[in-house]
This record gives structure tokens, sequence and C-alpha cells, in this order.
């Protein structure tokens, strides 16, 4: 069963990404292409405060590029060079191939990792923390997964497209972002367990209000404490900015919503009641299943 | 909706949901999983960024779109 339910994940995974991806190519792609031509036109360089000059820049550690790809052309040297970071034609790879092949590739890779781990949590939660039928908990779950893996750590640490974001902190920012989603994921676990016991006694209603009121909680103060990131360079448009985060969290929304449709239907023939009737029987049953008169004959 | 659920109960032979994937079944998966999906994650959205394993930075550039709106910190 674990088995099947892994490969069923994965595959609810690729077809989610492949929504995705198609959704971020149309309505992802041209905030970014615009934001690369303003880093490109050096018209961001700044980058906000006057303390991050182009000497922090070009000191930066542990940044993309090499010196020999940085130091490759004389038109990156002086334009994209603050960033080492390349978008044009010179680059390693070109704009043409990030854009598709290669958004694509990431967004898919992306959702077929989540669609097997969303199937271990499934497998784990099914049964113990929730007894509805298979498709209601893994709607359910796409739902919390989404808002905790993907929606609590958008809305402190929000996407950036590119030419914002300093180079030199790119460090920081990757370890606050991920330990947000960790302590996300950690307290969101704590919660699902605090709920269910207390679920026990006071109702399935009042210990789940309990659990993400308790998530909630934890959240709210953890992202009130935890250091701001804002990097937003002087004169980059507020409504470039709105349009590639909107297309960002739209993205993430179409990921998950088709993850969670997809694993639902696959994972309730698998495991929901009509699958002990035998694998004909489930797949004839695919779309009424909930259909009151079929149920009731 | 509710109530065609509890309608349904008697029809089957488990209650719809009690099917219970015992943990010493889960565990080794989970372990392979996890691993298998921290590599790729790590490749899609952290490599050559804050960490770099492969450094010529094609693989940074390659996924750096995806990067970009899956709203993981690029660069």
């Amino acid at each position: 069963m674990m088995r099947t339910l892994l490969v069923r994940g994965m595959l609810a995974g690729l077809t989610a990404g492949l929504f995705a991806a198609v959704f971020a190519f149309v309505v992802g792609e041209p905030p970014v292409d615009t934001a690369i031509g303003l880093e490109e036109a050096g018209g961001t360089e700044s980058h906000g405060t006057a303390s991050h000059s182009a000497e922090s820049h070009a000191e930066a550690p542990g940044h993309a590029a090499p010196p020999d790809h940085t130091g490759s052309s004389g038109h990156e040297a002086e334009s994209g060079s603050a960033h080492g970071h390349d978008h044009g034609d010179d680059a390693l790879v070109g704009r043409g191939v990030q854009s598709t092949v290669g958004l694509l590739t990431g967004v898919t890779g992306y959702a077929v990792a989540v669609g097997g781990l969303f199937a271990i949590a499934f497998a784990a939660v099914q049964g113990r923390v929730t007894t509805l039928r298979p498709r209601v908990s893994a709607a359910l779950l796409a739902a919390g997964g989404f808002a905790v893996v993907v929606l609590v750590p958008f809305l402190k640490y929000p996407a950036n497209p590119p030419a914002v974001g300093q180079a030199g902190t790119i460090e920081d920012r990757t370890a606050l972002y991920f330990g947000f989603v960790a302590l996300s994921l950690v307290a969101a676990m704590v919660a699902v367990a605090v709920g269910r016991a207390v679920a026990d006694r006071v109702g399935a209603a009042n210990g789940g209000l309990l659990g993400v009121g308790a998530y909630v909680t934890v959240m709210a103060v953890a992202g009130a404490l935890l250091p701001a990131v804002d990097e937003v360079p002087d004169g980059f448009p507020g409504s470039l900015l709105w349009d590639f985060r909107l297309a960002s969290l739209g993205t993430q929304v179409v990921l998950w919503c088709a993850l969670g449709l997809a694993f639902a239907v696959l994972a309730e023939r698998a495991m929901g009641p009509d699958a002990a009737r035998g694998p004909g029987n489930a797949r004839g049953r695919e779309g009424p299943a909930d259909d009151p008169v079929a149920v009731r004959q | 909706m509710s109530q065609t659920h509890v309608v349904s109960v008697p029809r089957s032979t488990t209650r719809p949901g009690a099917v219970r994937i015992p943990l010493r079944e889960i565990v080794p998966w989970a372990v392979f999983t996890t691993v298998l999906a921290l590599l790729v994650l790590f490749f899609v959205t952290t490599e050559a960024g804050a960490v770099s394993l492969v450094s010529d930075g094609l693989v940074h550039e390659f996924v750096h779109d995806g990067r970009h709106l899956l709203a993981f910190p690029c660069h």
C-alpha cells in the first residue's frame, strides 16, 4: 500500500507540476522578464540602502557565478556584473531555456518531490488524525500543506523577482526562509498532535480549532520576532513587484490544488471504501462514488 | 455530503477512512522518500545560492525562473 501511495503521490505531483509550470510560464514569466530587463539596464543597482554599494556586491562570497564567468564579457561587466548573475545571451543558460525547459524542470521537479512527501504525510495522518474518507483527507491535507509550507512563509518572506535582493545577504535570507518553513512545519505537526489529543475529549471541531489557533499564534509570534527582509531597490516598480509576487503565489496555489485533487482521486481508488471490492469496480465508480442514490442502494 | 458518508457506512466492509497503514510500513518509505525529495529540492531551491555543490552555476541558472516563481530566495 505504501508503494502504491508513494507512486500515486509522485504522479499527482507530476500532474500538478505541469499545470503549475504552464501557469508560471503564462503569468509569471512576463514580470520575471521585465525585472531582468531592469536588472540588466542597471537602473536598480543601488539596492535600497546606500551602505550596500557595488563594493559589497563585489566582495560578496558564495554567490553563483565564478569569477571567470562574471568577467567573461564586457557587456556583463558594464551592466549586470553587480549581481554576478547572467540572464542575457552570454549566460551559461540562455533566457529561452530558462523560461521554458528550465522552468518546467524546476517546477515539476519540485512538485514531484513535494508529491512524494505529501503521500508519506497522507499515509501518516489517514486513519490516525482523520478518519474521513481518503479523498477528503487528501484535499484537507493539501490545503493545510499549502498554508504551512507556502502561504505562511510567504507572508513573512515573500518571493522576490530578479533585481530584488542583495547578493551578499543570500546566505542569511536562505537560512531565514528555510528556518521559517521548518518552524512552520514543526509548529503544524505539534498543533495537529495537540488538536488530535484534545479532540478525543472535546470533539473534532474544537480540537481542530484549538490546533489551528495554536499554530497561528506560534507563527504570528515567530513572525513578529524574526528579522524582516526588505531589499527592494529604490525605484523598483511597485506594480511589477506585486505582479511577480501574485504570480509566484498563484503558481504555488495551482500546484497544491492540482496535487490535492489528483492525489484525492488516486488515493480514493487505492484506499477508499470501493477499493476493497476490486480495482474494476473502483474504476467504474470513479466519478459518482458519492452520488447519494448510488450509495444508498 | 456528510449524510452521504454516514449512509454509506453500512455498505462497506470497513468504515471509510479506517484504513490505517502501520507505522513500521510507513517509516522505511518515509526515509527513502525524504532523502530523495530533499536531494531534488536542494537542487531546485538552493544549489549555487547559499550553498554550492556543483559550483559552475549551471543548475542554478537552469532552474532560475522556477526558483524565483516558487518563492525561494534565488540570489
